[in-house]
């Protein structure tokens, strides 16, 4: 069983939601993520989803977008982002690392050699936003191989036919995209949100995680009742905007703890 | 032979084209899809479409024999295909005017659109305050300061102009807010994408509408001349005025197809947007896969050019699946010597030419002089130059 599912389980048992903070590989700064990584482990953070920079991230926000810059501006790669995984893992071998981003920078090394060092980081699972499953057969089937997770997104406009068609694809969980719009856009509609994912949950045992518009505590908890994994990332990426060198560590863990109780 | 037959039925040319995109636009580019296999056949919707063309746009646009520049210059005679005339000053009004009758009949009241040079914008301007819908423009800023007489012809129709300030700032960056836009209005939203480029069915579509460009120069270079041309020259940003003339010479063999792209400074300095020219790789980009000028982490890189219509790290996908089956050749000319073409059309012909197409008459007369005077080069003068004359006023240390 992976990691993903491992600890799945292991929190279904305790009765307790996933709590999955995102945050940009580089973002402020390189030598910060890793230490970043564990201090949100330390405040409760189930697992970690970890943006891969690009300089084109069309499905978001300006407030990712611009961690994406920060990190560009440090010449962050995917090189750089499979070493801070590798740190990570050096001290904590328990949670999963997601990454998860565009399509160029993985072919630009290629898919066998992504997939490849992808293992030997020891990451987790995989999110490509812009790889709908008919575009990525062959990475999905490596991805596969390696026991790496493909974790696909749903959407409020996907149609039965469609979530069925993801769902053959994907492992780990699924990714519910809460609202129509990019990262980080305005208030989500819970009851939506509540209605689509018991359309997909009589589908599949996956668990099913959600995101995009999950904005503060008070949200994050409404979303915790009605799915099995929460995904913090705009509000993540604010607070470390709203931070400086000294205090960051202690912004985002305060912040990770407010949105551990809530979901509790 | 074979007809040619591209893409496939999911926006395959090869191993290009296709449907990259965040799911949250699958469901809105189905339905695109649906309604405009529904209508691209539709008698009723073509003679709203061609009734158009001919009253408003003023198609047929002419083809012109250029025969004092072809003598100055020495060898084969220039023809130019006149997209300069049409209403709004270029080709791109061909495919704006056909998008938004089928925003219409999907009805849709809003309209929004990226733009480079202005030229997209202004047509999609255009077109929406005659069928009367709202319509959004989204502009890098940098853009916005080279072309600022398209920036205000734009506000005068009633669009609203959006400057995009993140990324380069440019063509590139105007695109990836324009889908933002789309992924959060998409229920009352149409997204007109201005060249063949973008996730299937966008490539396939541009291309259909701006053919009407081709199948007209078959007919009358058939009545001026009673043959076709030895070659048909066009510029290549996205690459939609060139796919539009292209089109329905694919399966006439004898016919050489050229498309020219943006040496800018020169290939070798790396400061230009010529990906083809340049051997660029593979990539993923604005939903579909092609070449593209990227750096070796796949971040995309900045473009050089003096035409902002030309400034664009990517091509459309069937001119990369094109190259790759030998059908079409690409070049590239530098700045330098697409302003020389400017300037000699200019004063030999009465023509001032737009920036973007003057890279086209670059290569023209580099290669007619290779050529014998009963040979045919037929160029898709994609627009007028109007709107350059800031540009090139400034490189001349002129002040308007
Ligand atoms: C006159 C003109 N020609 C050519 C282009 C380049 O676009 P495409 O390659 O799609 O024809 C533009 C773009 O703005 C343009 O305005």
């Amino acid at each position: 069983m992976s990691r993903i599912a491992n600890t799945f389980k292991a929190l279904k048992e305790a009765n307790r939601k996933a709590l999955i903070p995102y945050i940009t590989a580089g973002d402020p700064h390189p030598d910060l993520t890793v230490s970043m990584m564990h201090a949100l482990v330390d405040s409760g953070a189930d697992m970690i989803e970890l943006g891969i920079p690009f300089s084109d991230p069309m499905a978001d926000g300006p407030t990712i977008q611009r961690a994406s810059e920060r990190a560009l501006a440090h010449h962050v790669g995917l090189s750089h982002v499979f070493n801070m995984v590798k740190t990570f893992r050096e001290k904590d071998t328990q949670t999963p690392i997601i990454l998860m981003g565009y399509a160029n920078p993985i072919e630009a090394i290629g898919a066998e050699t992504f997939v490849e060092r992808a293992k030997v980081s020891d990451v987790d699972g995989i999110i490509t936003v812009d790889y709908p499953p008919e575009e990525c057969t062959q990475f999905t089937k490596l991805l596969k191989e390696k026991n790496i997770d493909s974790i696909f997104l749903l959407s409020p406009t996907s149609e039965l036919d469609r979530v069925k068609l993801i769902i053959e694809q994907a492992s780990g969980f699924l990714y519910y995209v809460s609202l129509k719009g990019v990262t980080g856009a305005a208030n989500i509609d819970i009851e939506q949100v509540k209605s689509k994912v018991s359309m997909i949950r009589e589908l599949t045992d996956l668990p099913i995680g959600v995101g995009f518009g999950v904005k503060d505590a008070a949200t994050a908890k409404e979303v915790a009742k009605i799915s099995d994994a929460v995904v913090v990332g705009s509000r993540m990426i604010q607070e470390i905007e709203n931070s400086n060198k000294d205090n960051l560590i202690q912004n985002i863990s305060k912040l990770m703890k407010e949105l551990r109780e809530a979901v509790n | 032979m074979q007809p040619y037959d591209m893409p496939d039925e999911k926006g395959h040319f090869g191993q290009f084209g296709g449907v990259f995109v965040a799911e949250t636009l699958i469901e809105a580019l189905d339905e695109l899809r649906i309604m405009y296999e529904k209508y691209r056949h539709d008698p009723d919707f073509l003679k709203e479409l061609h009734y158009d063309l001919k009253h408003f746009v003023g198609r047929p646009s002419p083809i012109y024999h250029a025969k004092r520049w072809s003598d100055r210059v020495g060898g084969a005679q220039i023809y130019l295909k006149r997209e300069d005339l049409n209403h709004t000053g270029a080709h791109k009004v061909n495919n704006t005017v056909g998008q938004a009758l089928l925003a219409k009949r999907m009805g849709k009241p809003r309209i929004i659109a990226e733009t480079g040079a202005g030229q997209h914008g202004v047509a999609t301007a255009t077109i929406s305050a005659r069928l009367g819908l709202e319509c959004v423009v989204y502009m890098g800023s940098e853009d916005v300061k080279r072309q600022a007489p398209n920036v205000y012809r734009m506000k005068l129709l009633g669009a609203t102009v959006v400057p995009v300030e993140s990324g380069s700032k440019t063509l590139k960056d105007a695109l990836n807010e324009a889908m933002r836009d789309w992924v959060t209005n998409i229920s009352t939203t149409f997204y007109i994408i201005g060249t063949v480029a973008g996730p299937h069915p966008y490539p396939m579509m541009v291309r259909d509408f701006n053919s009407v460009v081709g199948v007209e120069c078959k007919s009358q270079m058939n009545e001026m001349l009673g043959r076709q041309p030895d070659v048909v020259l066009a510029c290549v940003g996205g690459g939609s005025n060139a796919m539009g003339i292209f089109y329905p010479y694919i399966d006439l063999p004898d016919v050489r197809l050229i498309g020219v792209e943006a040496a800018g400074h020169g290939i070798e300095t790396g400061k230009h947007a010529a990906p083809l020219t340049a051997n660029s790789p593979i990539g993923v980009l604005h939903g579909n896969r092609t070449y593209l000028m990227q750096n070796e982490e796949g971040q995309i890189i900045e473009t050089h050019s003096i035409s902002a219509g030309l400034d664009y790290p990517g091509v459309g996908p069937e001119h990369a699946w094109l190259k790759d089956i030998k059908r079409a050749e690409y070049v590239a000319v530098t700045d330098t010597e697409a302003l020389d073409a400017f300037h000699s059309l200019c004063l030999t012909e009465g023509i001032i030419p737009a920036l973007e197409s003057s890279h086209a008459l670059a290569y023209a007369e580099k290669l007619a002089k290779t050529m014998k005077p009963d040979q045919v080069i037929l160029v898709n003068l994609s627009g007028r130059g109007d709107k350059d004359i800031n540009t090139v006023a400034k490189i001349s240390n002129i002040t308007l």
